[in-house]
């Protein structure tokens, strides 16, 4: 997918002014935020089974190798075929020829991101062969011809009316008013390309080591048809979605739909393993997976590893006070809010995503929901540093910042600044006032009310008896 | 040198800077994490079952169910025809009334009756295993779904299901689907929507033996 990170403030000022948008994403908040409180309720223990999810996640990471090596033997003893790409490029190659090879023209597609983030529907395009999305998010976007704005919602961003009026348009049906009936229309529409597809594609939640299956978890279905109907499946994961057993898959798909969407399972949980086996009556006859490295081999050992942990569920996203405001077409790639603030800077190069790991307030919302205890604010805080070490921060950042550096390690210097900053502040907090240099701080917000003593001075009379 | 093993290659040096990993468990942990812990799990797998828009009904025999299917098609006006998993083709179907064809499922098929491998009680789950008798498409293509099974297959959590598998059969099957109620999307609006891609309808037929 084409990256457009660098023009992130002006995308999230964009969003900000489309009341459409902002509809949709209240509507979010009320669905995904409250839904995910009350299915993680159902769970005698939520810090428990975290705890048990993110060792079962570090388990894999921390030996990676191994239990790639042992999915890829297993996989194979079942009758799949393993491909190993590095890049993005790679993938698109592999899974080109292995459609050129079976004779393939058409192919579905079930939902997935790292198919996004290859850009692969694209480049199939381009060797001629159709392509149809069947999750119909996915479907929708792609008659649109726009890119998800969530990794578990992609179509987030629109509403009904304007889903109606792309189907009226694009079917050539009677416009459609109501949810039930767009979802049907649809389903009328998908259902002759699942039984005259060559190919399906998806991607995978995880992979399970011990047995070589990939798994989905699916609502509609279509990832099933995808990888039961065609003569050949591809599942496309990156490296990072291993997990030992099948056990820790059932603990962790305890999480993950109720994470995502607040769902204590999704309507539909798929262990696939290996192609068609003799006497079977149908299924695949061809299985492959794609194992997509695309930058993730660099991070095991780093401060970043933590990262890969991360299941893709949304929770970040859903519970961000940034992504709630902005949506995730202000991200500019693949993946929005915090998860995608780590991650498109580490997969997209940090010269052009300056502005995502500082598009958190640090409140630490996303922390506090990830079913997987990854650290995003100090993952965050990391890719700052880098940013500073790099000489990617703005001249006037870099100034204030050793200017505020420069005083900081002279308390009595600061003591004064603090003070004055203070009396500064109780004079003029609530209102707007715009300071030079600080224009993106104060232009739309007012200044905090003080009460003009520092927190020394409130420190010091606290203490005095 | 291979993709294969320059990404291995990668990931070893990288490993190379930390300390070596904790030792491994079959099991994540012994944390109570699954809410399905009470011993009546029947109860909670009809509860659960027909909370994600499952129907569940309750027979003594599981010799019973031709008849009692064909009523229960019959009065919501449904066909009457369609393709069963062969491993279950012997019950008397035709003498019911509902032509069943001992096959994978077609793209017409109205109706698909399965079996099922195990229940799962703490999220309302059907467990089905592919293989030559019990084709996955049964499951998957006709608008209803029509599942078989006895009280003993009901186990408390995916876990308990798996552990199952291992018992029973050597080799992990070709799929294993886990099915929660109808199909559905909630992708317009996050406003959930019955009947995605997959079974509009899901009819659990739940027999005592």
């Amino acid at each position: 997918m084409e990256l457009a990170s660098d023009r992130f403030k002006a995308k999230a000022a964009e969003a900000l002014r489309n009341p459409q948008l902002q509809r949709a994403l209240e509507r979010m908040q009320s669905h995904f935020v409250d839904r995910r409180a009350a299915a993680l309720a159902e769970l005698p223990d939520f810090e428990a089974a975290r705890a048990a999810a993110t060792a079962a996640r570090e388990r894999v990471l921390a030996d990676l190798p191994r239990y790639l090596e042992r999915f890829e033997q297993a996989a194979r003893a079942a009758g799949a075929t393993v491909h190993w790409a590095e890049t993005a490029e790679d993938a698109n190659r592999i899974v080109t020829e292995i459609a050129r090879a079976a004779g393939v023209r058409k192919i579905v597609k079930s939902k997935s991101m790292v198919t996004e983030e290859c850009g692969l529907n694209e480049h199939l395009e381009r060797a001629g062969l159709r392509v149809v999305e069947t999750d119909l998010g996915e479907y929708i976007l792609q008659l649109a011809h726009e890119p998800p704005s969530h990794i578990v919602a992609p179509v987030l961003h629109k509403n009904k009316d304007e889903i109606a009026t792309l189907f009226e348009q694009r079917h050539g049906r009677p416009r459609q008013q109501e949810i039930e009936a767009l979802v049907g229309e649809a389903r009328e529409v998908l259902r002759p390309h699942f039984l005259d597809a060559d190919m399906g594609i998806s991607g995978a939640n995880f992979l399970i080591a011990e047995t070589g299956s990939v798994m989905l978890f699916t609502n509609e279905g279509n990832g099933r048809l995808a990888s039961t109907l065609p003569r050949v499946h591809v599942a496309i994961a990156g490296i990072e979605k291993v997990v030992a057993t099948l056990e820790d898959a059932a603990l962790l798909a305890r999480l993950l739909p109720r994470s995502a969407t607040g769902q204590s399972i999704t309507n539909y949980v798929s262990l696939l393993t290996g192609a068609r086996r003799p006497g079977d009556l149908d299924g695949p006859e061809q299985m492959h997976v794609v194992l997509l490295d695309n930058g993730r081999s660099r991070l095991p050992g780093t401060a970043l590893a933590p990262i890969l942990r991360c299941i893709r569920c949304g929770a970040c996203m859903n519970h961000c006070p940034v992504y709630q405001n902005v949506g995730g077409h202000a991200y500019g790639w693949v993946y929005p809010g915090p998860m995608g603030a780590v991650l498109t800077p580490l997969y997209a190069g940090l010269e052009r995503t300056v502005d995502l790991p500082n598009a958190s307030t640090f409140c630490g919302a996303c922390v506090a929901v990830c079913p997987v205890g990854i650290p995003l604010t100090e993952l965050m805080r990391e890719l700052r540093g880098r940013q500073w070490r790099l000489g990617l921060r703005s001249r006037t950042e870099r100034w204030a910042l050793r200017a505020w550096s420069f005083a900081a390690r002279r308390p009595r210097l600061y003591a004064v600044l603090a003070a004055a900053a203070a009396r500064l502040l109780a004079a003029s907090g609530g209102r707007r006032v715009r300071l030079p240099g600080l224009g993106e701080w104060t232009r739309a917000r007012a200044l905090p009310s003080a009460d003009g003593r520092t927190f020394r001075e409130l420190y010091r009379r606290r203490r005095a008896p | 040198m291979s993709a294969r093993e320059r990404i291995l290659g990668r990931l070893n040096r990288c490993a190379a800077r930390r300390p070596p990993p904790a030792p491994e468990h079959a099991t994540a942990s012994d944390a109570p994490l699954d809410s399905a812990t009470e011993p009546d799990a029947g109860r909670r797998f009809v509860e659960r079952a027909r909370h994600l828009g499952s129907e569940v009904l309750a027979l003594e025999r599981l010799d019973a169910a031709p008849a009692a299917v064909a009523r229960w098609l019959e009065e919501r006006g449904l066909p009457r025809r369609g393709a069963v998993w062969p491993a279950l083709a012997g019950l008397a179907w035709d003498r019911a009334g509902i032509a069943l064809a001992a096959r994978a499922a077609q793209a017409d098929d109205p109706i698909g009756v399965t079996g099922i491998f195990a229940a799962i009680a703490e999220t309302g789950t059907l467990m089905l295993l592919s293989g030559a008798g019990t084709p996955a498409s049964v499951s998957l293509l006709p608008e209803t779904h029509v599942a078989l099974l006895r009280r003993e297959q009901i186990v408390p959590t995916m876990e308990a299901a798996f552990a199952r598998m291992r018992a029973r059969h050597g080799d992990v099957p070709r799929a294993i689907n886990f099915v929660s109620g109808p199909s559905r999307t909630a992708d317009v609006e996050q406003t959930i929507t019955v009947g995605a891609h997959g079974p509009r309808r899901v009819l659990i037929v739940l027999a005592d033996a």
